[in-house]
């Protein structure tokens, strides 16, 4: 170490000399200027204008420079690189001169030869009795592998910064395909059907999964019109995958012969056809036809082994309407598909879901949450049309909290009641 | 956001005197001025700030756009003195910061009336000719300087840049901000202060202006000043005993009596 203080005995401290002493004393030949002039590191003092008053040989020896050439006539800057002169200007001397004392500060000395010499410099400020400053004390060490190594890290820490912004744009521009993949899988928003209200939600579990959930309502011609629900098992790109091709294959099917088993039946060929060699992929859907007539709606749907839709009538009963025996939609290559009719009439809603609903988690024992549970929920729910049952349904999906760890999608489809004839009479 | 708090502003001296708005350059914050408060606040009223990026100023308030220019720094003067509302304002800039002033006054003379430049340099490149004192590739490896001495600057740095015994003012909490600058923020202060190009500025330059110099000066030599003073009609230059680059640090005496000289007592 440069500090000599502590390792030179004060005179007279070694009367009592033994004979481990006398090696240690014959070993530590060294006097405090010969310490001074030989320590591992550089040793400079300057006057408070930086003019060098007194230099060690270790520091002559880097910088390739006789004494002669130096005391009293270079400044400490004069040894630095020009960086290291912009730095010590701005940072270094200002701190120095306000606190007396800077330590372990990274500049480059210019070497004999005019390389660069990375040190690691601490100064100190020597002052009088009276706290003027006098001098000050610098010692210079050699820094080069330590520079080198922190470099590394420096190089190392800057790649790692731009691989993670890297990462992040990389990420945001993932995000954003798989929102437009994802809306490719649903409408924008339902059409206006005449004499008919539709509601939809949906729920994703997780934003960086595409979902399998699937719905749609479109127009036949004729004043008919088709909807379908479904549920593709699997999530991710896979299922998204399937969940595409199963809407336009229900929509082109539909345009062709609309009858629900048909229908069903084509996407179950498709389906079969296009992944029975492979990993088998397949669906559960609901697909069916609205013919408004006479102040009622028509309705002729189909079911693939998917949940029973569920009807809310205007006296605010609920049923199910059952389509037991249908098979899932992809599985076998040729399904049976049930069918069910049933008449809307003013005020009733017919509503689909997935089992994302119905499988949700609740209560502490985590029961699954039912087909009980969701209609006694639909019962209660006054009967003012498909926006009104949505709205309650996503209220009582989100008041699952993390019991609801699946996809969930609900459509809603009702006759609109009749103008009540007492509000009438109010307002005329 | 209050310009009050982005800019860390503190006023002192005498609150009817004139006001001496002094203004930091590249490296530190407000602290630069602490030799020469005692004395200009016995006869002016001091407003100090620190500019966005530097010491303690609100850092959320960084604009990387903004800070990459010297207009970007001449808005936090501008916003700072509205805030304050002040007026006949004697602007004191360090280093970068006498360009900044110059930008200043040239878009709110009616509230700057004087410039004080200390150690100022409108370009630091080597230029036809013009001596500003640097390469290019001067700049860049101060860059470098920078860059290396980041390097675990908040963990390493504050704690062993020790307090003066006998000046506890200067304690704990000074070390902590003091020269203590986020690294991407000093990085553009640091471009931005010397790859600028202020030459042409300084002839907009209409205001009494003084022009303080060192001795020896390593970032602003003498023929800089001296360009200064040509460019600048009427300015006055006047060359202080004192070496380095803060003479505000190491001759504050010297520096404060230059100012009260210039400004006078009362306007």
């Amino acid at each position: 170490m440069c500090r000599t203080d502590q390792s030179v005995p004060e005179p007279g401290e070694e009367q009592d000399v033994d004979a481990t002493d006398a090696v240690f004393t014959a070993l530590l030949e060294d006097s405090a200027e010969e310490l001074y002039e030989q320590a591992p590191c550089g040793y400079l003092s300057t006057l408070m204008d930086g003019t060098i008053a007194k230099i060690n040989a270790t520091l002559l020896e880097w910088l390739g420079l006789e004494r002669s050439q130096v005391v009293g006539r270079m400044r400490f800057t004069d040894l630095l690189t020009v960086g290291g002169k912009l730095y010590h200007e701005t940072h270094f001397a200002p701190l120095l001169q306000m606190k007396g004392e800077v330590s372990g500060i990274a500049l480059d000395i210019k070497t004999a030869g005019k390389q660069r010499m990375p040190v690691l410099v601490t100064s100190k400020v020597k002052t009088s009795e009276e706290g003027e400053p006098m001098l000050i004390r610098t010692t210079v060490f050699d820094a080069r592998d330590r520079r080198a190594y922190e470099m590394e890290l420096l190089r190392g820490r800057q790649a790692a910064e731009e691989a993670r912004r890297q990462s992040e744009a990389d990420r945001a521009r993932l995000q954003e395909a798989l929102a437009v993949l994802q809306q490719s899988l649903l409408p924008a928003e339902l059409p206006v059907v005449p004499g008919l209200e539709a509601g939809s939600y949906y729920h994703t579990a997780s934003p960086d999964l595409l979902g399998g959930d699937f719905y749609d309502l479109f127009p036949l011609g004729g004043g008919q019109w088709a909807f379908f629900l479904g549920d593709v098992c699997g999530k991710g790109p896979q299922a998204a995958a399937v969940t595409s091709l199963a809407r336009y294959t229900l929509r082109a099917a539909a345009l062709h012969d609309p009858d629900p088993v048909s229908v069903l039946t084509t996407l179950n060929t498709v389906l079969h056809e296009r992944y029975a060699s492979g990993e088998g992929r397949y669906c559960t859907a609901i697909f069916g036809v609205l013919q408004p007539a006479d102040g009622r709606v028509r309705l002729h749907l189909a079911s693939g082994g998917h949940p029973s839709a569920l009807i809310q009538r205007a006296d605010g009963s609920a049923d199910y309407l059952p389509t037991p025996g249908g098979l899932l939609v992809g599985v076998l290559p040729q399904a049976p598909f049930t069918a069910a009719r049933t008449d809307l009439l003013p005020g009733d809603t017919l509503l689909l879901y997935t089992d994302g609903l119905t499988e949700a988690r609740t209560g502490p024992e985590r029961e699954l949450y039912g087909d009980d549970a969701l209609r006694a929920f639909t019962a209660a729910q006054p009967p003012a049309g498909p926006q009104s049952l949505i709205t309650a349904l996503s209220g009582l999906l989100a008041s699952f909290g993390d019991g609801l760890d699946d996809d969930t999608a609900l459509l809603a489809l009702g006759v609109p009641s009749l103008p009540s004839i007492a509000s009438e009479d109010l307002t005329t | 956001m209050d310009t009050r708090r982005r800019n860390n502003v503190t006023v002192t001296g005498c609150p009817d005197g004139p006001v001496l708005l002094l203004a930091h350059g590249f490296g530190c914050d407000q602290n630069m001025w602490r030799l020469v408060v005692p004395t200009l606040a016995e006869s002016y009223r001091l407003v100090l700030f620190d500019y966005v990026g530097s010491g303690r100023a609100n850092p959320s308030a960084w604009d990387e756009r903004r800070y990459s220019s010297l207009d970007g720094y001449a808005r936090d003067v501008l916003e700072v003195v509205e805030e304050l509302d002040l007026r006949e304002v004697t602007f004191v800039g360090h280093s970068v910061s006498a360009m900044v002033g110059v930008l200043a006054a040239a878009k709110a003379p009616e509230r700057i009336s004087r410039l004080v430049m200390v150690a100022p340099s409108p370009r630091y490149i080597d230029d036809e000719g013009y001596r500003g004192g640097f390469s290019a590739e001067d700049i860049d490896e101060l860059l470098e300087s920078l860059e290396s001495n980041y390097l675990g600057w908040s963990a390493a740095m504050a704690p062993v840049i020790m307090g003066n015994a006998d000046r506890p003012e200067l304690g704990q909490e000074l070390t902590a901000s003091f020269c203590a600058t986020d690294p991407d923020m000093a990085r553009v202060f640091a471009r931005t202060t010397f790859l600028s190009d202020s030459r042409e500025d300084l002839k907009t330059v209409v205001v009494p202006t003084l022009i303080l110099e060192c001795r020896q000066d390593v970032i602003a030599p003498r023929e800089v000043g001296a360009y200064v003073r040509d460019t600048i009609p009427g300015s006055q230059l006047v060359t202080l005993e004192a070496t380095g680059h803060c003479p505000q640090l190491s001759a504050p005496q010297a520096t404060a009596a230059a100012i009260v000289d210039f400004v006078g007592a009362a306007s």
